[in-house]
């Protein structure tokens, strides 16, 4: 399950409703990570474009691989402003058993982190400034550019 | 033509392009300096697919997208 929200995240509500839904599944590991915004180096928070069509089949690949191991994926992110102090990325995995789900939500969050086509701007006097030292190229980055 | 759409901080409008090949779209875009340095580390999709060849060839109303450097979470 992919969810997309507007402004950040209301993280009891998602972490609630998954476990509520996915508790009947015998399942005895549900892993979790929450994405929280730091305030440092002057910002008032994060703010994040998305394009969806490319991080939807990402996260569906994601799926595959996690159900070759009897594991699901449930994962929200933010679009557009979040505060300092609130969150913009919630992911989790649920999977028969602890180590199974601790190993792949590590994997997952990594590949995310490198993968997914998502761009965080710092938000500094209600201005959004593109975190560019922070971000890392996709495969294929700058085919069409020097010489 | 195929719609050429600029992702994240490019900050750009999209634009109907006319050419056959990802070779051609970056002939097309080499005296735009100020998109040549978004280039220089933008990934670029057509149709929703990252692509790695310029060789790739573009046929009519594809979709290219170019990606600056992401940073989700």
């Amino acid at each position: 399950m992919l969810e997309l929200h507007h402004g950040p995240l209301h993280v009891e509500e998602i972490l609630n409703r998954w476990y509520n839904q996915y508790r009947d599944q015998n399942c005895g590991a549900f892993v979790t990570f929450v994405g929280i915004v730091r305030d440092e180096d002057g910002i008032e928070g994060l703010s994040f474009d998305v394009y969806e069509p490319i991080l939807k089949s990402w996260f569906d690949a994601w799926q595959e691989r996690a159900k070759q191991r009897d594991a699901h994926l449930v994962m929200a992110h933010s679009m557009g402003d979040v505060p300092n102090h609130t969150s913009s990325y919630i992911s989790g995995v649920i999977s028969p058993k602890r180590r199974a789900g601790l190993e792949l939500l590590d994997v997952f969050v990594e590949d995310f982190k490198a993968k997914a086509p998502i761009w965080k701007y710092d938000l500094i006097n209600g201005k959004r400034v593109y975190a560019k030292e922070r971000s890392t190229a996709l495969p294929g980055a700058g085919i069409l550019g020097g010489n | 033509m195929a719609r050429v759409e600029f992702l994240g901080p490019i900050g750009r409008d999209s634009e109907e392009i006319s050419v056959n090949t990802l070779a051609q779209l970056k002939e097309h875009f080499k005296d735009d300096e100020k998109l040549s340095r978004w280039l220089e580390i933008c990934s670029v999709a057509i149709n929703d697919r990252l692509v790695s060849s310029l060789d790739t060839p573009i046929k009519e109303g594809d979709k290219i997208s170019l990606l600056p450097p992401v940073c989700g979470g």
